[in-house]
């Protein structure tokens, strides 16, 4: 492979000066370098933003985690702040294997915007805050407005994602992730289901729901969270929320999936999320 | 540019391009041949290198990414003469068969037992995951990678 050009900025501001002249972000390079190698994408400069420590922050605020875009999967999984989220470290643990864990970086995962994203999973359930910096300052976004479409971001030209703010959900939720895949390591999902359930005296009290690879983007099937409140934590009680979940999913079918071989597999997902919750007594 | 790193233990200096890959600039300029490419896009493991302690695939890493890291690949392991005990334990158990693989299994079972010098079997499966074997069925190198750290151990309580 002929090297791209690639440069490796010594701090932020000459890190956007190189984008401003048309250079790409480079983190951990487990997506753009794959993209490069497929022959996807030709970036006429890589700028390497993986080192920067405005990028590999990592700050509890009291109200929340503010992670750095640089962190890699590994880096967070490892790290003692992030066991008051355990639902972000459910997601990580299955992303790629401990080499992909090792290099892939949260913001390139966010950037990469996939529908499979396993991070955005715990992203879209925490309501995260994605917070850009650009020519013109910060700026801070809902996880759910800066991810547009499948591989599309509000990032505007030359702006970098600086950090992700993750709050601490209110209370003591019981989080769920499940992934169906095709291989157990790095393959991507055919289809998974991340929940934060609140339950009190065994009913749903709250629920927050995210699907993965069954739409084009993460998706949070609203409508399913409201009909969750005050039923009975048994599948039993769910049974008839299948086709509402179902109903709220736009699935593609692709070379790993077909739709309705996806769709199935999201209806069989909640129905697993209520086994795994306590059960009341 | 003028990259500057360590690479199985000593001070290396060479003129590189930035987005040379890690693999090539291994195997083409410093002839270290013992890291393979198998897929060259993070899907087989072969190319696995270890990098300040965590492993990683040199097809997926530029000459940028390991400025003044700390690069250990195969040749690095097996240290005064002898092999490593990793190495040792996957003759042992035919974990080794045509040897493609090897050094990149070798490489992730290394940085495995850097953090857990007693993994579970389970543990080693899941660990080693990201690594393809044609030949093996994988058992036999899931039973060297427990045994070296049986081995290991009793190096170091000796
Ligand atoms: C074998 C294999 C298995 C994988 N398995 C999984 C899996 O199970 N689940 C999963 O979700 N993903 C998986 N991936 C995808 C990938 O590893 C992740 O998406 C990873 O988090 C990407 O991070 P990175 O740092 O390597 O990104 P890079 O490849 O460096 O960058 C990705 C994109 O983000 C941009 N970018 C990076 N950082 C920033 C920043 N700070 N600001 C603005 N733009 C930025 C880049 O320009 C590029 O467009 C896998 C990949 C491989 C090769
Ligand atoms: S050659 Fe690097 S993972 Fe296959
Ligand atoms: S020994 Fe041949 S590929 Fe593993």
């Amino acid at each position: 492979m002929r090297p791209i050009p690639a440069v490796k900025p010594k701090d932020l501001s000459e890190a956007l000066q190189y984008l401003a002249e048309g250079g790409k972000p480079l983190a951990g390079g487990t997506d753009v370098l794959v993209a490069i190698r497929k022959g996807q994408e030709r970036p006429k400069l890589l700028v390497y933003v993986g080192e920067l420590p405005e990028l590999r922050i990592l700050r509890d605020t009291g109200e929340g985690l503010e992670v750095g875009a640089a962190l890699t999967h590994a880096e967070l999984l490892a790290h003692p702040a992030t066991e008051r989220l355990p639902i972000l470290r459910q997601v990580l643990r299955t992303i790629g294997s401990p080499a992909i864990r090792a290099m892939g970086t949260l913001g390139g995962n966010l950037v990469t915007a996939s529908p499979a994203g396993d991070s955005l999973v715990a992203l879209y359930l925490l309501e995260a805050r994605v917070r850009l910096v650009g020519p013109g300052g910060e700026r801070d976004l809902p996880v759910g407005e800066f991810i547009r479409g499948p591989r599309q971001t509000a990032l505007a030209p030359g702006e970098l994602v600086r950090s992700v703010f993750l709050p601490y959900p209110p209370g003591q939720p019981h989080s769920f992730f499940r992934k169906v895949g095709r291989r157990r390591a790095l393959v991507i999902a055919v289809a998974s289901l991340g929940a934060l359930v609140w339950v009190r005296d065994g009913r749903v009290e709250r629920a927050r729901l995210a699907l993965g690879s069954v739409a084009p983007t993460v998706l949070r099937p609203r409508a399913v969270e409201e009909a969750l409140v005050g039923r009975p934590v048994a599948p039993e009680a769910w049974e008839d929320l299948v086709p509402l979940l179902s109903a709220a999913t736009q699935p593609i079918s692709d070379l790993r999936a077909s739709a309705d071989y996806r769709r199935k597999v999201a209806g069989q997902l909640l129905l697993a999320l209520a086994q795994a919750l306590p059960s009341p007594a | 540019m003028r990259l500057r790193f360590r690479l199985n233990g000593r001070d290396v200096e060479l003129d590189v391009p930035p987005g040379r890959r890690l693999l090539d600039l291994l195997r083409e300029d410093l002839g270290l041949i013992g890291t393979k490419e198998g897929c060259g896009e993070g899907e087989c493991g072969a190319c696995t290198v270890v990098v300040d302690g965590q492993p990683r695939l040199s097809c997926l890493t530029l000459a940028i990414h390991v400025e003044g890291k700390e690069v250990l690949t195969v040749e690095g392991l097996a240290q005064r003469g002898g092999l490593h005990p990793l190495q040792e334990a996957f003759v042992e158990t035919a974990g080794v068969q045509c040897g493609f693989c090897t050094p990149g299994f070798l490489m992730a079972a290394y940085a495995l037992l850097l953090r857990n010098p007693h993994p579970t079997p389970a543990e080693v499966r899941e660990w080693l995951s990201g690594n393809l074997c044609r030949c093996t069925g994988y058992k036999q190198i899931e039973e060297a990678v427990l045994r070296a750290a049986e081995k290991l151990r009793h190096v170091q309580e000796a």
